[in-house]
């Protein structure tokens, strides 16, 4: 069973999006999905200072299997990228919710984040998506 | 329904993570594949290659069937647990599949084939012995574990006691018949990861036990998706990807596995390779390193001042930490190409494979 902790925000596409005491929001992909895309071996961060709509490709993690896309849950600048997945890509498989954050942004319009999934709604996607 | 092998229980004790192959439910990793990748080339690791088929030809017929049925040639093994590497074609040159041969004794072979075309080769087999005299027999009553890494071979011999002895004087290639029914514990110093190791035809009744063995002599599981970066790494083929029954022995880099000498022996396939070779053939299987980051894919396209080509096989390499593949390329293709990887293009090098092997990387 995946760790889906309950004090986050979660999207469709299984990035999950923590809301830091500062109003920015730091985001990273969910345990089910490092899970699902095994090893990564590169990972391809967003510009740092680039702005991006809610839904729009900024990222990529690429493992063994597969590339997979990351997209921005929210609407807002790019702050900050996590520049030791440079190094180490595997964080993202280890500590998917804490030292294996993707990137963080200020959010345009804080009320988009309310309009994300809580933990509940994603463990039943993600029930839902296992049949 | 998918099918286990005899080992199900163990791989679900060392927490694989299982997947559908062939129909049957295999470990793909037991936490990481990348890890297990490393341990293979750097200690010991094994493999459950249980779904694997095992064929025992017997008969008066045995040899000039499989001199027929094979592209290389059994003559070169008539030692008793030789091993020889042979792809077996249809009548147009195209590889049905690539497999091991053993002579175990007079009249009677071993033949190791691939899972996923098991079917299809059961049933081409049987119609070429229409007529033949020569008996076959499939060995499901065997399991195999493949026990890889340069320290694989004491931690077997550490494992599995003195019923094995026999094994420690192959040479590579060569198999050890170690059971008190011959074929029963059959050990062949044969692999498919470019280190030394045994490949183990053990009674499926006694897998789980040899290796809980092999386990405490601190050789660990390594799953289906750190075998095809291993193999892809020592250069070896996967049937259905680098070459399938549209592809010749001679575009797929497996040249060297055909036995055209004699001359007399004529084998299904043959005219067809000999029309290709007359003409050379026009395309190849290269290696090709991508520079930078990112991951090279079977299927992606091959760009080249000779024409297009397409990658066969391709992943991430741990060894050399950067993507490698295998292509098939125009023959004259050489030094650089580009891969178009979602769509860009991206430069990568063309080179002679294998691209790593006794641990280290090797490419030119």
């Amino acid at each position: 069973m995946s760790n889906v902790p309950n004090e986050l925000k979660y999207t469709k596409s299984h990035e999950w999006v923590r809301i830091e005491d500062d109003g920015s929001v730091t985001i990273g992909i969910t345990d089910h999905a490092q899970d699902l895309l095994g090893d990564m071996v590169f990972i391809e961060l967003p510009e740092t200072d680039a702005n991006y709509t809610a839904g729009e490709e900024c990222a990529v993690v690429e493992s063994v299997k597969a590339a997979s896309d990351v997209y921005a849950p929210i609407t807002g600048e790019v702050i900050a990228v996590n520049e030791e997945l440079g190094d180490a890509p595997e964080t993202v498989n280890q500590d998917p919710f804490g030292n294996g954050w993707i990137f963080k942004m200020t959010p345009e319009d804080a009320g988009e984040i309310e309009e994300l999934m809580d933990a509940e709604a994603y463990r039943e996607l993600i029930a839902s998506e296992s049949h | 329904m998918s099918q286990h092998t005899p080992l199900y229980e163990q791989h679900l004790a060392a927490n694989a993570k299982m997947v559908d192959f062939a129909g049957w439910d295999m470990p793909i990793h037991y936490g990481s594949q990348l890890d297990e990748h490393h341990q293979v080339r750097n200690d010991a690791g094994m493999f459950d290659v249980s779904h694997m088929v095992v064929l025992d030809l017997t008969g008066p017929d045995a040899t000039p069937f499989l001199q027929r049925l094979l592209a290389n040639d059994v003559a070169r093994i008539q030692t008793p647990g030789k091993a020889l590497y042979s792809c077996m074609l249809n009548e147009r040159g195209g590889v049905i599949d690539d497999l091991i041969v053993y002579f175990m004794e007079t009249n009677w072979y071993r033949m190791v084939v691939n899972a996923a075309t098991r079917d299809k080769d059961l049933a081409w087999i049987g119609a070429q012995a229409e007529g033949v005299d020569v008996d076959i027999r499939e060995r499901d009553d065997l399991a195999m574990i493949a026990v890889q890494g340069p320290n694989a071979r004491d931690k077997a011999h550490a494992a599995l006691g003195t019923r094995i002895d026999a094994a420690r004087e192959l040479k590579p290639f060569f198999a050890a018949d170690c059971g008190e029914n011959k074929g029963d514990l059959f050990v062949g110093r044969t692999g498919y990861t470019g280190e030394d190791g045994y490949e183990i035809m053990l009674p499926a009744g006694r897998a789980g036990a040899a290796w809980d063995a092999l386990l405490a002599a601190g050789v660990k599981p390594v799953g289906l998706g750190a075998r095809d970066t291993l193999r892809l790494e020592a250069g070896m083929n996967l049937y259905g990807q680098d070459m399938d029954e549209d592809t010749s022995p001679l575009e797929a880099g497996l040249a060297w596995t055909v036995a055209f000498e004699p001359a007399e022996r004529d084998f299904v396939g043959r005219a067809a390779l000999q029309k290709q070779q007359a003409t050379g053939p026009a395309r190849k299987l290269a290696g090709l390193i991508l520079e930078g980051r990112g991951v090279l894919r079977a299927h992606q396209k091959v760009i080249t001042e000779h024409g297009d080509g397409e990658i066969t096989s391709g992943s991430f390499s741990p060894t050399l930490e950067k993507s490698i593949a295998l292509a098939r390329l125009p023959r004259a293709a050489e030094q650089h190409c580009e891969v178009e990887i979602r769509g860009k293009r991206l430069p990568a090098r063309i080179v002679k494979y294998p691209f790593a092997r006794n641990g280290k990387p090797c490419t030119r």
